[in-house]
């Protein structure tokens, strides 16, 4: 994506009592660009998204929107006016749905034909037509976070920033306001800033992720990217890999390593850092795949897979759709079955299984 | 319980009869307590909003002292007031004394703490988040204060009427700085205590009828404004 940058910010600090809440050195926003913020609880995702809305007082740094300096702590009205905020709470005003969904134009003292016609397609756009004269104090969890983002895209904002705008809601609930964003991001193409604690989210709207950890962003990249090639623990944790393994390169050639993880136990990486590197070793339970254990005697080889072991089988734990299979290999692996070859393996906690992967699933970090 | 009944039934007679005398008295309360009560959130709304939406050094103290405001008794604000509009004192040249003005201005400093504080109070109840919600939805500073307050509609009527029920029915100030003056300063309360004191109950009685009704018509138009919408 070469878009060019709708928003950059730079040496971004919030310090409160001499406390440094929130560091960002560098961050770009592209025109058009999801960019979802990732991270745990208090990794400073929606103190990020406050201050680039220049909703916090204490921030300093430089924050350039279209090649214009804005200032952080006292920003025009008419920059503020090209953004539009989407809270976890919808924070409607006590009044119908409509007038919710009016107020922002209202303050920019739009006429009221052009308001009630952009009321009118947004309650359409948003599926709460019937719902229009209703008082806000009456709506659902999910009927309200869908006026709360009717009255921010009503707006038609420069940057759109959603923080956690789905986590209080219902599954079901959740997935339709997704795929609405979605349908309404891709049609508007409207740059967006997606705060989020959920990794499925941030992959199902994020062009770019940035993961945050303690009040800096500690990577940022594509999410195919941040899922496959985390650059450290914190980030292989937050994002889904279930096997981490620290080791070191006991054997090098050609850009493949073998890794010693526990005794006698090698695991063949790609990667070209040289003997003796200390690492940690990243797999996705997803890439593990899992066969029935040869019969005795019998030495050939079931797979092309680099790495096959011997695995006793030591936890099953329902996962959605698929099971997690937790594996003692002499080190511990973890692995995604189906159901039917949960069946066809006979997998139960106690057995054998022969868990197999290739080297170029494991992602190697130096330590 | 006789006199109470005769009083009553004089006091009926003296509402329907129409008697002039009656009428201004009823009329001057009104307008006394009225304007104080509008100055009072003219001056305690915006003061209460301050200090709800801004932080600065002392505003703890200051708040204090609103909420101590909140319990002025009158006969001290009387006391003051007539020391600060006496011949020789510091306002004195104003002649202020003795006037319907003196008892609008002994009346607004009752009022303006407890509008003040109650505005604070209705706006620190409001979800802390709302304010950055709506400076997000672009609001200007002006704008911000005003979506606030009307948020906060409902427990600001409730501020209103604690202001006028304050000043309406109170009696020690009015009765200082107005000196209870015939057809001058003469309001429902002071003139009460006056007929009591000469024992025509039955005047009292219907004095005291009539301060009940104008409460009551007062309280009944901002609660109709305020609970026009269903129980939650």
């Amino acid at each position: 994506m070469d878009a060019p940058p709708l928003l950059t910010v730079q040496d971004l600090r919030i310090q409160i009592d001499g406390r440094l809440l929130l560091t960002v050195p560098s961050l770009t926003i592209l025109r058009g660009e999801v960019l979802a913020v990732l991270g745990p609880n208090g990794a400073g995702k929606s103190t990020l998204l406050q201050a680039l809305a220049c909703l916090r007082e204490s921030t300093t740094g430089t924050l350039t929107f279209e090649e214009q300096r804005v200032d952080l702590r006292a920003p025009t009205l008419e920059f503020r006016r090209r953004l539009a905020v989407v809270f976890q709470e919808p924070l409607l005003f006590d009044t119908t749905v409509a007038e919710n969904i009016a107020s922002g134009l209202q303050l920019r003292g739009l006429a009221k034909a052009l308001i009630t016609e952009k009321v009118a397609l947004w309650l359409d756009q948003l599926g709460i037509n019937h719902l229009a004269h209703r008082q806000a104090r009456t709506l659902s969890g999910g009927e309200a976070q869908r006026t709360s983002l009717a009255r921010a895209f009503v707006l038609s904002p420069d940057l759109l920033l959603l923080d956690e705008p789905f986590s209080a809601l219902d599954t079901p609930t959740r997935e339709a306001l997704l795929e609405i964003v979605h349908r309404v991001q891709q049609h508007t193409r409207v740059t967006t800033l997606f705060v989020t604690h959920d990794r499925l989210e941030a992959l199902r709207l994020g062009n770019r992720v940035a993961v945050m950890d303690k009040g800096e962003i500690v990577q940022i990249g594509t999410a195919e990217e941040i899922f496959s090639q985390p650059v450290s623990e914190t980030v292989a944790n937050f994002v889904g890999i279930e096997t981490i393994l620290r080791g070191t390169v006991a054997c090098q050639s050609d850009g493949f390593a073998e890794i010693g993880v526990a005794p006698e136990k090698r695991i063949a990486a790609a990667s070209p850092l040289p003997l003796g590197t200390e690492v940690t070793l990243c797999l996705r339970p997803e890439e593990v795949t899992l066969l029935a254990p040869p019969a005795e005697g019998v030495l050939e080889q079931p797979s092309s897979a680099r790495n096959q072991f011997l695995a006793g089988v030591t936890r099953i734990i329902p996962w959605g759709l698929a099971y997690k299979i937790h594996l003692d290999c002499g080190f511990p692996l973890v692995a995604f079955v189906t159901r039917p070859s949960l069946e066809v393996l006979n997998l139960r906690a106690g057995g054998t299984v022969l868990a197999t992967f290739k080297a170029t699933a494991v992602h190697v970090l130096p330590r | 319980m006789d006199l109470f009944l005769t009083g009553t039934a004089h006091a009926f007679w003296l509402l329907l009869s129409g008697d002039p005398e009656v009428w201004r008295i009823t009329f001057l309360s009104l307008q006394i307590s009225l304007s104080a009560t509008f100055i009072s959130l003219l001056l305690g709304v915006p003061l209460g909003a301050f200090l709800a939406l801004k932080e600065f050094p002392g505003r703890r103290l200051v708040i204090s002292l609103v909420n101590t405001g909140m319990s002025l008794p009158p006969v001290v604000v009387g006391l003051f007031v007539t020391i600060f509009l006496w011949r020789n004192g510091p306002l004195g040249f104003f002649h202020l004394l003795y006037t319907p003005t003196a008892m609008v201005i002994a009346q607004v400093i009752i009022a303006a703490p407890i509008v003040a504080g109650l505005t604070l109070a209705a706006l620190q109840q409001l979800n802390p988040k709302l304010r950055l919600q709506i400076l997000a939805l672009g609001a200007s500073r002006p704008q911000l204060v005003w979506l606030l307050l009307r948020e906060a509609r409902l427990p600001l009527l409730a501020a209103v009427m604690a202001g006028f029920g304050g000043v309406i029915s109170e009696i020690g100030a009015s009765m200082m700085v107005g000196g209870n003056l015939l057809g001058h300063t003469r309001v429902l309360t002071t003139a009460t205590v006056m007929e009591t004191s000469k024992g025509n109950f039955d005047i009292a009685i219907a004095l005291s009828v009539i301060l009940l009704l104008l409460i009551f018509a007062v309280n009944a138009l901002l609660t109709y404004t305020q609970q026009r919408q269903r129980p939650l």
